[in-house]
Protein backbone atom coordinates (compact mmCIF):
# COMPACT_ATOMS: atom_id res chain seq x y z
CA UNK A 1 0.00 0.00 0.00
CA UNK A 2 1.91 3.24 -1.63
CA UNK A 3 -0.10 5.56 0.47
CA UNK A 4 0.06 4.81 4.14
CA UNK A 5 1.93 6.97 6.12
CA UNK A 6 2.11 7.81 10.14
CA UNK A 7 -0.54 10.13 11.66
CA UNK A 8 0.65 13.97 11.85
CA UNK A 9 0.82 15.29 15.31
CA UNK A 10 -2.42 17.72 15.03
CA UNK A 11 -5.50 16.76 16.00
CA UNK A 12 -7.52 16.81 12.32
CA UNK A 13 -9.96 14.79 10.99
CA UNK A 14 -8.01 11.24 10.20
CA UNK A 15 -6.80 9.91 6.85
CA UNK A 16 -8.84 7.42 4.61
CA UNK A 17 -8.26 5.29 2.05
CA UNK A 18 -10.12 5.03 -1.47
CA UNK A 19 -11.20 2.04 -3.42
CA UNK A 20 -13.71 2.52 -6.01
CA UNK A 21 -15.20 -0.58 -8.79
CA UNK A 22 -15.21 1.01 -11.80
CA UNK A 23 -17.61 -1.41 -13.49
CA UNK A 24 -19.56 -4.64 -12.34
CA UNK A 25 -16.94 -7.24 -13.14
CA UNK A 26 -13.50 -5.41 -12.15
CA UNK A 27 -12.06 -5.45 -8.85
CA UNK A 28 -12.19 -2.28 -6.15
CA UNK A 29 -8.74 -0.43 -6.94
CA UNK A 30 -7.30 1.80 -4.77
CA UNK A 31 -7.74 5.79 -6.17
CA UNK A 32 -6.41 7.80 -3.86
CA UNK A 33 -6.74 9.26 0.24
CA UNK A 34 -8.85 11.56 1.73
CA UNK A 35 -9.40 13.04 5.31
CA UNK A 36 -12.93 12.53 6.90
CA UNK A 37 -14.28 12.62 11.01
CA UNK A 38 -16.03 9.29 10.20
CA UNK A 39 -16.59 6.43 8.13
CA UNK A 40 -20.17 7.91 6.62
CA UNK A 41 -18.26 11.14 5.86
CA UNK A 42 -15.22 9.82 4.17
CA UNK A 43 -17.39 7.78 1.75
CA UNK A 44 -19.51 11.00 0.92
CA UNK A 45 -16.36 12.67 0.29
CA UNK A 46 -14.97 10.08 -1.52
CA UNK A 47 -17.96 10.35 -4.23
CA UNK A 48 -17.45 14.04 -4.07
CA UNK A 49 -13.30 13.70 -4.85
CA UNK A 50 -13.41 10.51 -6.83
CA UNK A 51 -16.55 9.74 -8.89
CA UNK A 52 -17.63 12.94 -10.36
CA UNK A 53 -17.99 11.25 -13.86
CA UNK A 54 -19.26 7.91 -12.98
CA UNK A 55 -16.00 6.52 -12.60
CA UNK A 56 -17.49 4.00 -10.45
CA UNK A 57 -20.46 1.97 -8.92
CA UNK A 58 -19.20 0.85 -5.68
CA UNK A 59 -16.45 2.80 -2.99
CA UNK A 60 -14.66 1.39 -0.05
CA UNK A 61 -12.91 3.32 2.26
CA UNK A 62 -11.06 2.50 4.93
CA UNK A 63 -9.21 3.86 7.40
CA UNK A 64 -5.27 4.21 6.68
CA UNK A 65 -3.98 3.64 9.94
CA UNK A 66 -5.80 0.01 10.16
CA UNK A 67 -3.78 -0.87 6.59
CA UNK A 68 -0.72 -3.39 7.28
CA UNK A 69 1.39 -3.26 4.23
CA UNK A 70 4.59 -5.15 3.07
CA UNK A 71 7.58 -3.15 2.70
CA UNK A 72 7.32 -1.34 -0.89
CA UNK A 73 11.39 -2.51 -1.69
CA UNK A 74 11.77 -4.93 -4.42
CA UNK A 75 14.56 -6.59 -2.78
CA UNK A 76 12.25 -7.44 0.39
CA UNK A 77 12.94 -11.14 1.30
CA UNK A 78 8.35 -11.09 1.74
CA UNK A 79 8.58 -12.03 -2.08
CA UNK A 80 11.77 -13.98 -2.65
CA UNK A 81 9.80 -17.95 -2.27
CA UNK A 82 8.27 -17.08 -5.58
CA UNK A 83 11.45 -16.03 -7.43
CA UNK A 84 12.65 -19.77 -7.74
CA UNK A 85 9.48 -21.44 -8.61
CA UNK A 86 9.35 -21.05 -12.19
CA UNK A 87 7.02 -24.14 -12.73
CA UNK A 88 3.87 -22.05 -11.38
CA UNK A 89 3.85 -20.68 -14.84
CA UNK A 90 2.53 -22.29 -18.02
CA UNK A 91 5.33 -21.30 -19.86
CA UNK A 92 7.77 -23.82 -17.89
CA UNK A 93 6.18 -26.89 -19.88
CA UNK A 94 7.30 -27.72 -23.19
CA UNK A 95 4.46 -28.76 -25.21
CA UNK A 96 4.95 -29.80 -28.81
CA UNK A 97 3.59 -27.00 -31.08
CA UNK A 98 0.91 -29.66 -32.73
CA UNK A 99 -0.95 -30.50 -29.72
CA UNK A 100 -4.23 -29.05 -29.65
CA UNK A 101 -6.23 -27.05 -27.50
CA UNK A 102 -3.36 -26.59 -24.67
CA UNK B 1 17.97 16.05 8.66
CA UNK B 2 19.77 13.58 6.78
CA UNK B 3 22.20 14.08 4.14
CA UNK B 4 23.36 11.72 1.70
CA UNK B 5 26.80 10.87 3.57
CA UNK B 6 24.98 9.80 6.65
CA UNK B 7 22.84 7.24 4.73
CA UNK B 8 23.71 3.80 3.43
CA UNK B 9 25.05 3.66 0.30
CA UNK B 10 22.75 0.64 -0.64
CA UNK B 11 19.62 3.10 -0.17
CA UNK B 12 21.05 6.00 -2.54
CA UNK B 13 22.30 3.37 -4.97
CA UNK B 14 18.74 2.15 -4.79
CA UNK B 15 17.56 5.42 -5.13
CA UNK B 16 19.49 6.43 -7.90
CA UNK B 17 18.95 3.32 -9.96
CA UNK B 18 15.00 3.85 -9.51
CA UNK B 19 15.46 7.75 -11.31
CA UNK B 20 17.85 6.33 -13.80
CA UNK B 21 15.39 4.15 -15.09
CA UNK B 22 12.72 6.12 -15.38
CA UNK B 23 10.91 4.23 -12.27
CA UNK B 24 8.85 5.39 -9.80
CA UNK B 25 9.77 6.81 -6.50
CA UNK B 26 6.85 5.75 -3.70
CA UNK B 27 6.30 7.16 -0.01
CA UNK B 28 8.36 5.16 2.03
CA UNK B 29 11.54 4.61 0.10
CA UNK B 30 14.72 6.43 1.29
CA UNK B 31 14.84 9.79 -0.50
CA UNK B 32 17.73 12.57 -0.72
CA UNK B 33 16.36 15.39 1.83
CA UNK B 34 16.17 17.69 -1.23
CA UNK B 35 14.16 15.40 -3.19
CA UNK B 36 11.73 15.85 -0.58
CA UNK B 37 11.84 19.37 -0.12
CA UNK B 38 11.91 19.82 -3.51
CA UNK B 39 8.59 18.10 -4.17
CA UNK B 40 6.65 19.33 -0.95
CA UNK B 41 7.81 22.75 -2.32
CA UNK B 42 6.23 22.06 -6.04
CA UNK B 43 3.40 20.06 -5.18
CA UNK B 44 2.11 22.13 -2.10
CA UNK B 45 2.46 25.37 -4.73
CA UNK B 46 0.41 23.50 -7.18
CA UNK B 47 -2.27 22.43 -4.71
CA UNK B 48 -2.46 25.64 -3.23
CA UNK B 49 -3.19 27.34 -6.86
CA UNK B 50 -6.06 24.86 -7.40
CA UNK B 51 -7.85 26.01 -4.47
CA UNK B 52 -6.98 29.54 -5.12
CA UNK B 53 -7.95 29.35 -8.45
CA UNK B 54 -11.32 28.89 -7.48
CA UNK B 55 -11.85 32.37 -6.70
CA UNK B 56 -11.29 34.47 -9.89
CA UNK B 57 -14.17 31.80 -11.73
CA UNK B 58 -16.09 31.80 -8.52
CA UNK B 59 -16.05 35.38 -8.79
CA UNK B 60 -19.13 34.95 -11.48
CA UNK B 61 -21.16 31.93 -10.80
CA UNK B 62 -24.33 33.72 -9.12
CA UNK B 63 -23.82 35.93 -12.76
CA UNK B 64 -23.45 33.16 -15.09
CA UNK B 65 -25.74 34.22 -18.38
CA UNK B 66 -27.50 31.62 -18.39
CA UNK B 67 -28.45 28.32 -16.43
CA UNK B 68 -26.26 25.94 -18.95
CA UNK B 69 -23.23 28.36 -18.23
CA UNK B 70 -23.47 28.50 -14.76
CA UNK B 71 -23.63 24.13 -14.44
CA UNK B 72 -20.80 24.42 -16.25
CA UNK B 73 -18.91 26.59 -14.38
CA UNK B 74 -19.97 25.18 -10.78
CA UNK B 75 -18.75 22.05 -12.39
CA UNK B 76 -15.42 23.26 -13.31
CA UNK B 77 -14.75 25.21 -10.28
CA UNK B 78 -15.79 21.82 -8.19
CA UNK B 79 -13.00 20.20 -10.10
CA UNK B 80 -10.72 22.76 -9.22
CA UNK B 81 -11.87 22.20 -5.99
CA UNK B 82 -10.85 18.12 -6.34
CA UNK B 83 -7.58 19.22 -8.17
CA UNK B 84 -6.76 20.55 -4.65
CA UNK B 85 -7.72 17.67 -2.59
CA UNK B 86 -5.40 15.12 -4.75
CA UNK B 87 -2.47 17.37 -4.89
CA UNK B 88 -2.74 17.78 -0.71
CA UNK B 89 -3.33 13.68 -0.86
CA UNK B 90 -0.21 13.25 -2.85
CA UNK B 91 1.93 16.02 -0.88
CA UNK B 92 0.57 14.62 2.66
CA UNK B 93 2.80 11.40 1.51
CA UNK B 94 5.83 13.67 1.97
CA UNK B 95 4.73 13.69 5.77
CA UNK B 96 3.39 17.36 5.43
CA UNK B 97 0.02 17.35 7.17
CA UNK B 98 -2.68 19.18 5.55
CA UNK B 99 -3.28 21.63 8.32
CA UNK B 100 0.22 22.47 8.02
CA UNK B 101 -0.38 23.51 4.36
CA UNK B 102 -3.12 25.08 4.70
CA UNK B 103 -1.23 27.43 7.51
CA UNK B 104 1.77 27.95 5.05
CA UNK B 105 -0.57 29.05 2.18
CA UNK B 106 -2.38 31.71 4.70
CA UNK B 107 1.07 32.60 6.07
CA UNK B 108 2.32 33.27 2.60
CA UNK B 109 5.20 30.76 3.70
CA UNK B 110 3.94 28.67 0.84
CA UNK B 111 3.45 30.24 -2.89
CA UNK B 112 0.65 29.88 -5.46
CA UNK B 113 0.37 30.53 -9.06
CA UNK B 114 0.76 34.19 -9.72
CA UNK B 115 -1.98 34.34 -12.41
CA UNK B 116 -4.86 33.71 -10.03
CA UNK B 117 -3.71 37.17 -8.39
CA UNK B 118 -5.13 38.74 -11.70
CA UNK B 119 -8.79 39.85 -11.22
CA UNK B 120 -11.79 38.70 -13.68
CA UNK B 121 -14.19 41.91 -14.12
CA UNK B 122 -15.54 40.90 -17.29
CA UNK B 123 -18.10 37.58 -18.39
CA UNK B 124 -15.26 36.88 -20.73
CA UNK B 125 -12.75 36.18 -18.42
CA UNK B 126 -14.03 33.06 -17.77
CA UNK B 127 -13.59 32.16 -21.23
CA UNK B 128 -9.75 33.21 -21.75
CA UNK B 129 -9.10 31.69 -17.88
CA UNK B 130 -10.41 28.30 -19.20
CA UNK B 131 -8.53 28.71 -22.71
CA UNK B 132 -5.31 30.41 -21.93
CA UNK B 133 -4.93 29.52 -17.90
CA UNK B 134 -6.18 26.02 -18.36
CA UNK B 135 -3.91 25.54 -21.67
CA UNK B 136 -1.14 26.41 -20.07
CA UNK B 137 -1.93 24.39 -16.89
CA UNK B 138 -2.49 21.61 -19.33
CA UNK B 139 1.10 22.25 -20.65
CA UNK B 140 2.70 22.24 -17.46
CA UNK B 141 1.15 18.87 -16.19
CA UNK B 142 0.86 16.59 -18.97
CA UNK B 143 4.67 16.03 -18.61
CA UNK B 144 4.08 16.16 -14.96
CA UNK B 145 2.17 12.35 -15.20
CA UNK B 146 5.97 10.58 -15.56
CA UNK B 147 7.39 13.00 -13.05
CA UNK B 148 9.74 10.37 -10.97
CA UNK B 149 7.48 10.28 -7.34
CA UNK B 150 4.55 7.99 -7.82
CA UNK B 151 1.74 9.55 -5.98
CA UNK B 152 2.37 13.31 -7.34
CA UNK B 153 2.21 11.74 -11.32
CA UNK B 154 -0.65 9.45 -10.23
CA UNK B 155 -2.62 12.55 -8.86
CA UNK B 156 -1.34 14.37 -11.86
CA UNK B 157 -3.01 11.37 -14.34
CA UNK B 158 -6.26 12.50 -13.03
CA UNK B 159 -6.22 16.05 -12.86
CA UNK B 160 -5.12 15.86 -16.83
CA UNK B 161 -7.84 14.08 -17.28
CA UNK B 162 -10.29 16.36 -16.28
CA UNK B 163 -8.72 19.46 -17.83
CA UNK B 164 -9.44 19.26 -21.22
CA UNK B 165 -13.51 20.03 -20.23
CA UNK B 166 -11.56 23.15 -18.58
CA UNK B 167 -10.08 24.34 -21.68
CA UNK B 168 -12.73 23.38 -24.52
CA UNK B 169 -15.33 25.13 -22.53
CA UNK B 170 -13.56 28.48 -22.04
CA UNK B 171 -12.98 28.40 -26.04
CA UNK B 172 -16.42 27.34 -26.98
CA UNK B 173 -17.91 30.57 -24.61
CA UNK B 174 -15.41 32.55 -26.01
CA UNK B 175 -16.62 31.05 -29.72
CA UNK B 176 -20.22 31.95 -28.67
CA UNK B 177 -19.43 35.25 -27.79
CA UNK B 178 -17.36 35.98 -30.81
CA UNK B 179 -20.36 35.14 -32.90
CA UNK B 180 -22.26 37.61 -30.98
CA UNK B 181 -22.26 41.55 -30.96
CA UNK B 182 -19.31 43.84 -31.44
CA UNK B 183 -19.33 45.09 -27.83
CA UNK B 184 -19.21 41.34 -27.01
CA UNK B 185 -15.88 40.61 -29.17
CA UNK B 186 -14.63 43.89 -27.88
CA UNK B 187 -15.51 41.98 -24.13
CA UNK B 188 -12.81 38.92 -25.50
CA UNK B 189 -10.71 41.03 -27.02
CA UNK B 190 -9.82 42.78 -24.05
CA UNK B 191 -9.92 40.19 -21.87
CA UNK B 192 -7.47 38.13 -23.86
CA UNK B 193 -5.62 41.22 -23.91
CA UNK B 194 -5.19 41.19 -20.34
CA UNK B 195 -4.45 37.34 -19.70
CA UNK B 196 -1.87 36.52 -22.42
CA UNK B 197 1.21 37.64 -20.69
CA UNK B 198 0.53 36.61 -17.35
CA UNK B 199 -0.52 33.29 -18.86
CA UNK B 200 2.92 33.04 -20.38
CA UNK B 201 4.18 33.63 -17.06
CA UNK B 202 2.91 30.54 -15.73
CA UNK B 203 5.64 28.77 -16.96
CA UNK B 204 7.94 30.75 -14.55
CA UNK B 205 11.06 32.81 -15.27
CA UNK B 206 12.90 31.84 -18.25
CA UNK B 207 15.97 29.32 -18.12
CA UNK B 208 18.81 31.24 -17.21
CA UNK B 209 17.20 32.96 -14.05
CA UNK B 210 15.67 29.04 -12.59
CA UNK B 211 18.43 27.84 -10.59
CA UNK B 212 16.38 24.95 -9.58
CA UNK B 213 15.08 23.48 -12.89
CA UNK B 214 18.35 21.24 -13.90
CA UNK B 215 18.31 19.69 -10.46
CA UNK B 216 14.70 18.90 -10.70
CA UNK B 217 15.29 17.44 -14.46
CA UNK B 218 17.75 15.35 -13.16
CA UNK B 219 15.71 13.68 -10.18
CA UNK B 220 13.39 13.38 -12.75
CA UNK B 221 10.64 15.84 -11.57
CA UNK B 222 10.54 18.10 -14.19
CA UNK B 223 10.48 16.91 -17.59
CA UNK B 224 10.91 20.08 -19.63
CA UNK B 225 12.66 23.60 -19.00
CA UNK B 226 10.25 26.24 -18.47
CA UNK B 227 11.13 27.98 -21.72
CA UNK B 228 10.57 24.79 -23.43
CA UNK B 229 7.15 24.47 -22.46
CA UNK B 230 6.32 28.20 -22.73
CA UNK B 231 7.31 28.01 -26.42
CA UNK B 232 5.27 24.91 -26.73
CA UNK B 233 2.62 27.01 -25.20
CA UNK B 234 3.29 29.77 -27.72
CA UNK B 235 3.11 27.50 -30.72
CA UNK B 236 -0.43 25.95 -29.23
CA UNK B 237 -2.21 29.43 -28.92
CA UNK B 238 -1.67 30.65 -32.06
CA UNK B 239 -3.80 28.97 -34.89
CA UNK B 240 -6.63 28.45 -31.78
CA UNK B 241 -6.36 32.57 -31.66
CA UNK B 242 -6.70 32.75 -35.15
CA UNK B 243 -9.90 30.43 -35.24
CA UNK B 244 -11.07 32.11 -32.62
CA UNK B 245 -11.13 35.82 -34.82
CA UNK B 246 -8.46 37.67 -32.33
CA UNK B 247 -4.77 39.08 -31.93
CA UNK B 248 -2.50 38.32 -29.46
CA UNK B 249 -1.46 41.85 -27.82
CA UNK B 250 2.43 41.05 -29.18
CA UNK B 251 3.84 42.90 -32.33
CA UNK B 252 6.92 40.91 -32.52
CA UNK B 253 4.80 37.18 -32.24
CA UNK B 254 5.38 35.63 -35.91
CA UNK B 255 6.40 32.44 -37.15
CA UNK B 256 10.14 31.64 -37.51
CA UNK B 257 10.69 29.51 -40.40
CA UNK B 258 14.31 28.30 -39.55
CA UNK B 259 13.41 27.38 -36.16
CA UNK B 260 10.23 25.74 -36.87
CA UNK B 261 8.54 27.86 -34.30
CA UNK B 262 6.64 31.46 -33.39
CA UNK B 263 9.32 34.27 -31.55
CA UNK B 264 7.50 36.43 -29.33
CA UNK B 265 8.43 39.50 -27.44
CA UNK B 266 10.23 39.86 -24.21
CA UNK B 267 8.17 39.05 -21.02
CA UNK B 268 7.91 41.61 -18.23
CA UNK B 269 9.70 39.74 -15.20
CA UNK B 270 9.71 42.84 -13.18
CA UNK B 271 5.87 42.62 -13.11
CA UNK B 272 6.10 38.81 -12.36
CA UNK B 273 8.15 39.23 -9.46
CA UNK B 274 5.67 41.80 -7.99
CA UNK B 275 2.95 39.54 -8.33
CA UNK B 276 5.22 36.69 -7.06
CA UNK B 277 6.28 38.85 -3.83
CA UNK B 278 2.84 39.58 -3.14
CA UNK B 279 2.39 43.22 -5.18
CA UNK B 280 -0.47 41.97 -7.68
CA UNK B 281 -3.37 42.95 -8.03
CA UNK B 282 -5.56 40.33 -5.98
CA UNK B 283 -2.60 38.60 -3.69
CA UNK B 284 -4.04 40.26 -0.93
CA UNK B 285 -7.78 39.58 -1.41
CA UNK B 286 -7.36 35.83 -1.95
CA UNK B 287 -5.73 35.11 0.94
CA UNK B 288 -7.77 36.90 2.84
CA UNK B 289 -10.90 35.24 1.63
CA UNK B 290 -9.37 31.84 1.92
CA UNK B 291 -8.28 32.60 5.36
CA UNK B 292 -12.07 33.50 5.95
CA UNK B 293 -13.11 30.12 4.54
CA UNK B 294 -10.79 28.26 7.12
CA UNK B 295 -11.99 30.59 9.74
CA UNK B 296 -15.59 30.19 9.53
CA UNK B 297 -15.29 26.63 9.02
CA UNK B 298 -13.59 25.91 12.48
CA UNK B 299 -16.72 24.78 14.01
CA UNK B 300 -18.24 22.95 11.26
CA UNK B 301 -14.42 20.73 11.63
CA UNK B 302 -14.65 20.21 15.55
CA UNK B 303 -18.28 19.67 15.14
CA UNK B 304 -17.78 16.91 12.91
CA UNK B 305 -14.81 15.49 15.20
CA UNK B 306 -17.20 15.80 18.34
CA UNK B 307 -20.12 13.99 16.65
CA UNK B 308 -17.92 11.09 15.39
CA UNK B 309 -16.28 10.38 19.19
CA UNK B 310 -20.16 10.72 20.22
CA UNK B 311 -20.73 8.01 18.08
CA UNK B 312 -17.79 5.84 18.31
CA UNK B 313 -18.56 5.66 22.11
FE1 LIG C 1 -7.04 22.16 -12.15
FE1 LIG D 1 -8.62 23.40 -14.69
Amino acid sequence: MSEVRAEPPQAQWPLYEVFVRGKRGLNHVHVGSLHAADDQMALRHARDVYTRRNEGVSIWVVRSADITASSPDEKDPLFAPSGDKVYRHPTFYDIPADVPHM
Amino acid sequence: MTTVDDVAPELVESFETTIGHHDRIEPRDWMPEGYRRTLVRQIAQHAHSEIIGMQPEGNWLTRAPSLRRKAILLAKVQDEAGHGLYLYSACETLGVSRQQLTEMLISGAQKYSSIFNYPTPSWADVGTIGWLVDGAAICNQVPLCRTSYGPYGRAMIRICKEESFHQRQGYELLMTMMRGTDEQREMVQESVDRFWWPALMMFGPPDDDSPNTAQSMEWGIKRHTNDELRQRFVDMSVPQAEALGVTLPDPELRWNEERGAHDFGAIDWDEFWTVVKGGGPCNAQRIAHRKRAWDDGAWVREAATAFARRSAS
